[in-house]
């Protein structure tokens, strides 16, 4: 634990919240002694890293194995052109040592999982949950639980957001009690499908921040048992009642849950097997497309994605309304199926051949293999 | 009369775009099913198979989740807001 004094240097740095009168030394050296540790240094992670560095948090650990691209940087403003390609805790920290050379931060390179996921998490006193799945949130929780320590929870899709503090040593609900079982795949939509917009998780992740800070320093009162829910298109925060459930596996008068438990396979997550014939790479279709039997090429995105760039000759049904407009496509026609990376487009062709579809195949790897392979004017997103 | 029930932005493609839709007052189990009628694709959001509310969706009238209520039985009072919350991952843009 570092040295609780302030030195002269930190006290012109902190001197903000040193006049604050419900602040002060004594909360500022609780920061200076208090301990966070961050799963995922995206969306939610970056603002989170940036406010509690500043803030003079004593030590933090980032968990993120994930490297920064592009894309990311919309929203994640820990991150920046300079460290793409970098790991994303790695990227983080060298951001905050020039934001706050005082904060000590920890790098955790790897995935998160039922084996590390209890001694990553017992140095610290803060947990947050900033991470975009469901077998993360669920393992997050549990070990949150059992290692009695608040989870700070955030969410977010498109423009709303959610945000609370799991604590139920301290009396509140867990996110069991708010969500008993995860949605089965495909069932909601990704965030990828979605898309958000990048101020979003700035307000999500800081509301996070504002809660780590309070029970860090034990001032004011915190989020437990209550759901902040954010829309950004309406500008309005709302509030909902969270009640612990007695019955809670993890959390409840008689748990059944008292260890990690295969989160991957709780969530429904099983291993796609391979399904070779039902895929064909991008060039393989380029050349196709050139033959007198050329393929009907069906594209399932949604109507902006296929605004940014879309293969010549392509028609597009969302892969949501494929399933009411299948009267549309010809069954005794060879198809190939395609979307952004090839993930929509397998559960398409999957749902095609469940309906009786059989001469359609998937493109390996979507448009973002057609524009590396075949055709680089088609911008990657 | 009517309640208002709040769609969350990952189910309004089922609900034609819509943010918030008025519907006739009764138990909640009446304003859901009034909602189905009104827009079919909602029910394998909300329901599964044994049509009971799936377990990662929440409902709320007022800021009370009806588990702690009545359940279905909860009765809507006029003017009266229901909130349908789904669990959402969130976060960041990974695959698909």
């Amino acid at each position: 634990m570092p040295d609780a004094t302030l030195t002269n240097e930190e006290i012109r740095r902190y001197s903000r919240h040193l006049i604050l009168p419900e602040f002060g030394m004594a909360a500022q050296r609780q920061l200076k002694q208090g301990s966070v540790l961050l799963i995922g240094a995206g969306g939610l992670g970056s603002p989170l890293a940036l406010y509690l560095a500043a803030a003079g948090v004593g030590h933090l650990g980032i968990v993120d194995f994930d490297t920064v691209d592009e894309s990311n940087l919309q929203r994640q403003i820990a991150h920046g052109t300079s460290t793409v390609g970098v790991n994303k805790a790695l990227s983080a920290r060298r951001r905050i040592a020039d934001l706050n050379p005082h904060v000590e931060v920890t790098v955790i390179d790897e995935p998160i999982s039922s084996e590390n996921a209890l001694a990553l998490m017992q140095p610290y006193q803060v947990i947050i949950d900033g991470t975009d799945n469901f077998p993360t949130r669920y393992l997050t929780n549990d070990a949150a639980v059992l290692l009695k320590k608040p989870n700070i929870y955030g969410s977010i899709f498109r423009f709303e957001g959610q945000a609370t503090v799991f604590w139920p040593d301290r009396g509140g609900p867990c996110y069991r009690c708010l969500y008993p079982e995860p949605p089965p795949p495909g069932l909601v939509p990704s965030c990828a499908e979605g898309g958000v917009l990048g101020v979003l998780p700035g307000v999500i992740g800081t509301i996070q921040a504002t809660e780590a800070i309070k029970i860090l320093t034990g001032i004011g009162e915190t989020l437990a048992g209550r759901l902040m829910l954010y829309d950004a298109l309406t500008m309005r925060f709302r509030e909902l009642r969270l009640r612990r459930n007695p019955a809670c596996p993890v959390c409840g008068d008689q748990p059944s849950i008292t260890e990690l438990i295969d989160y991957q396979q709780f969530c429904g997550i099983v291993p796609e097997p391979a399904a070779a014939s039902d895929e064909i790479t991008p060039p393989a279709v380029a050349a196709w497309l050139t033959r007198d039997d050329r393929p009907f090429l069906l594209d399932v995105r949604e109507a902006n994605e296929w605004e940014i760039g879309h293969i010549a000759g392509a028609v597009r049904i969302s892969v949501n309304e494929l399933v009411n407009r299948l009267n549309e496509l010809d069954s005794a026609v060879e198809m190939v199926v395609y979307c952004r990376s090839g993930v929509r487009s397998g559960r398409a062709v999957e749902m095609l051949r469940q309906a009786g579809f059989r001469k359609v195949q998937n493109m390996a790897g979507g448009i973002l293999r057609w524009s590396a392979e075949v055709d680089p004017s088609i911008p990657q997103y | 009369m009517a309640v208002t029930v709040t769609i969350p932005t990952a189910l309004r493609q089922y609900a034609a775009g819509q943010a918030a839709i008025s519907i006739a007052s009764g138990t909640i189990g009446e304003v859901l099913q009034g909602l189905v009628d009104a827009h079919p694709q909602l029910g394998r959001q909300l329901y599964n198979e044994q049509q009971q509310l799936r377990s990662f969706v929440n409902v709320y009238v007022g800021d009370e989740d009806i588990r702690y209520l009545q359940g279905l039985a909860t009765p809507v009072p006029d003017g009266e807001t229901v909130s349908i919350i789904p669990a959402i991952a969130g976060g960041v843009v990974r695959d698909a």
